[in-house]
């Protein structure tokens, strides 16, 4: 061995001694695609973010960029967050699925997590919440509280996590009311009050009097505060203070355990790439509080059915079933299978309309 | 008892002082509002302005202006001619589209073949796509007399629909899963406008940097260049000196149409990547912000985008270092655009104290 590479060895030696003996906090970084205030999807991320402070002390410092367009703008964020120091960075929304590679590709000993995509790396895992769990509940629960038998929907993208939204919520709310009818609103954002309002108010003056949502403002719910007598959901995050009416109850993502449990891991170094799809029964998904708007034995029921999405013993789509166009697609008894939920392109029958391509 | 006098002749020197004094203004404002967050003022200050270019990572951020101030300096320019000559292109956001799906879809339809022409005929694809949508309010205006600004505005939201409908539809990946969103044509070397991606050098760049001295010796050497600056500044001077009012409406939508399609391209062919449903991020809108603080000159414009792009940079940082919220940093990015009008005012108007207006 020459003097040389001895010397280059101590130095690397030295370098990562310095590192190992820092007692740095780790550093957690995560990026938001709307505002921390939107009461709802990224709320309920910082929320998580505020857990995890709260969970680890001063051994952990968090950071956080909000409103990040999805594309280019995303690519630079991240960049900077891992130059930053950053060990753990949660990218929160799909369209940063591609940033979320490149930029992991650049720094192979910092940890990503990307929500709601499909795309890993050794370096990426990806995360999301089985929604369409929370969407049977609640559509069961709309079925029965339709009196026009007109039920609105804000759609954002027709992507397959929204798609998969309608379609769970549709089966359950026809499982109770034969007659239900959904209209569907396509606002193509993720956050915009005022597109969000005018949506509802649309779906409102079609007849709907029961709005479900899958944008993230309070914005439908003031609309139909306004209207008076049309029922809502909060989504993302409780908003219970639009409850007992309109709001009757909610799907609430609940991020925090998640959000620990990886830090946890990044700080034993025990972190891996995975693939995680938690629902009701994880506890990423919970159901709000259902007021007493609702009628005790429609409360008792969805209750029910929460609790059987929960223990496993219920699917959200159980055949049989067919797609839109009349084939079939799972028998009697069968369960769709995680790789077709997933991609989900296609509607049920008896949905109207087309699915925008 | 201050009044405002109006000058014979708007002041040379307060054309030049008026952005500067409305970066300092900002800057101190700026510095209020952060105070008043809980933060240091002076930290967060240089955080924004001065971080992104002297830090430990500076390195990275200086090509990152590079590529968030490209596609602003070409839009600027475009819109700097017709700005000059009073006609109001607002919509370059929809044109910038147009013109990045025009461009793709190019090539993407040569894929996965790989060949020098390809990318040449993208960007060819790309500025007719934003010239021709450009061309729609310009040619309702001379055959219609509609008004430009609604017009170009409205096209842009047609334009974010035509969007959302290509990345779902006809450009959509087909090995995407259904997922929205195009193949990827940074990672297509024939499509791809980077040139060196860690110096942020892609062809817009370029493109950007010989827009400013083409619009430079236009605007001071040409004939054209003069036709612009005096139909702006007297249209029926410049009707009696043998301009044609429709034909200039027609021309200078179409190279801000042009320029705005070729930014567009740029992106979507090299930092964005691929077509997506929220693909546009405002540049269109922001450039309209860049082209009144460069003065609608092309050495201002290139100086305010670098400006911009500071903001937007080191705005960046200071949300994720300093724990500062997005919506300070866009206040303050409508500071400098609001203290800017405001000291225009100086370049028209002169102060007077103690004095009554002699009317």
């Amino acid at each position: 061995m020459t003097m040389k590479t001895i010397l280059a060895g101590a130095t690397i030696a030295a370098s990562l001694s310095t590192t190992a003996f820092a007692d740095d906090p780790t550093k957690v970084g995560f990026v938001y695609v709307g505002p921390v205030g939107d009461g709802g999807w990224t709320y309920e991320h910082d929320q998580g973010r505020l857990a995890v402070e709260e969970a680890f002390g001063d051994a952990v410092e968090t950071v956080y960029v909000e409103n990040v367009p999805e594309g280019a703008d995303a690519e630079r964020v991240l960049q900077q967050m891992a130059l930053g120091g950053a060990d753990l960075i949660f990218t929160t929304s799909f369209g940063y699925m591609d940033p979320t590679i490149n930029v992991a590709e650049k720094f192979p000993d910092v940890m990503f997590e990307h929500a709601t995509g499909y795309k890993m790396a050794d370096n990426v895992s990806v995360y999301s919440a089985r929604f369409y769990e929370g969407r049977a509940v609640q559509g069961h629960i709309a079925g029965q509280m339709t009196e026009s038998n007109v039920i609105g929907y804000i759609g954002s993208f027709p992507i397959p996590e929204v798609i998969r939204g309608i379609n769970s919520a549709y089966i359950h709310a026809k499982a109770v009311n034969p007659d239900v009818e959904f209209k569907i609103v396509w606002a193509y954002t993720w956050f915009d009050p005022a597109k969000e309002a005018e949506a509802a108010t649309v779906l409102i003056e079609q007849g709907a009097d029961v709005i479900l949502q899958h944008t993230d403002s309070t914005a439908p719910q003031a609309a139909a505060q306004a209207a008076g007598n049309v029922v809502t959901f909060g989504q993302a995050s409780d908003m219970a203070e639009f409850g007992p009416f309109p709001r009757v109850s909610s799907i609430i993502d609940n991020w925090a355990p998640y959000y620990i449990a990886r830090t946890q891991a990044v700080i034993d170094g025990t972190w891996e790439s995975t693939n995680t799809w938690d629902g009701i029964g994880a506890g990423m998904v919970g159901i709000g509080e259902i007021t007493d708007a609702v009628p005790a034995e429609v409360k008792a029921s969805a209750e029910a059915l929460r609790d059987s999405l929960a223990s496993g013993e219920y699917h959200a789509f159980t055949g049989p079933l067919n797609k839109q166009d009349g084939t079939a697609w799972l028998a009697e008894g069968e369960t769709a299978d995680d790789g077709t939920l997933a991609g989900m392109n296609f509607y049920v029958e008896g949905l109207t309309g087309e699915i925008p391509q | 008892m201050i009044t405002l006098e109006k000058r014979s002749q708007p002041s040379r020197v307060w054309a030049f002082a008026a952005p500067v004094m409305a970066v300092v203004l900002t800057m101190l404002c700026g510095g209020l509002l952060f105070a008043a967050l809980g933060k240091s003022p002076v930290e967060t200050i240089r955080t924004i302005f001065f971080d992104p270019l002297f830090s430990e990572f500076a390195w990275f951020y200086r090509p990152q202006l590079l590529i968030k101030g490209a596609p602003l300096v070409l839009i600027a320019i475009g819109l700097s001619f017709g700005f000059r000559a009073g006609i109001w292109n607002i919509g370059a956001e929809g044109q910038y589209i147009v013109g990045a799906i025009c461009g793709a879809a190019v090539g993407l339809a040569f894929y996965p073949t790989e060949s020098i022409f390809i990318f040449p005929l993208m960007i060819v694809a790309g500025i007719l796509g934003g010239t021709l949508w450009a061309l729609i309010p310009g040619i309702l205006k001379v055959k219609f007399d509609t008004n430009e600004i609604l017009v170009s505005l409205m096209l842009v939201y047609v334009a974010e629909q035509l969007l959302a409908s290509m990345a779902l539809g006809a450009l959509r990946n087909p090995d995407g899963m259904g997922f929205p969103g195009s193949r990827n044509l940074a990672k297509y070397d024939s499509a791809s406008s980077w040139i060196s991606e860690n110096a942020g050098m892609h062809w817009g760049v370029v493109l950007a940097f010989v827009a400013v001295i083409f619009a430079y010796v236009t605007l001071s050497r040409h004939l054209f260049g003069f036709q612009v600056r005096l139909a702006g500044q007297s249209p029926r001077a410049a009707r009696f000196g043998g301009v044609n009012p429709q034909a200039l409406v027609l021309i200078c939508m179409a190279i801000s149409g042009g320029l705005a399609g070729a930014a567009g391209l740029f992106e979507v062919a090299g930092p964005a990547g691929q077509i997506s449903i929220d693909f546009n991020v405002g540049y269109g809108f922001t450039a309209i912000i860049v082209a009144f603080l460069g003065r609608l000159h092309p050495i201002g414009i290139l100086l305010a985008a670098g400006l911009m792009a500071l903001t937007y940079i080191g705005g960046e940082i200071a949300q994720s270092n300093l724990g500062l919220p997005g919506a300070a940093i866009q206040l303050m990015q409508g500071m400098l655009l609001f203290f800017l009008l405001m000291v225009d005012v100086l370049s028209n108007y002169r102060l007077r104290l103690g004095k009554k207006a002699i009317v």
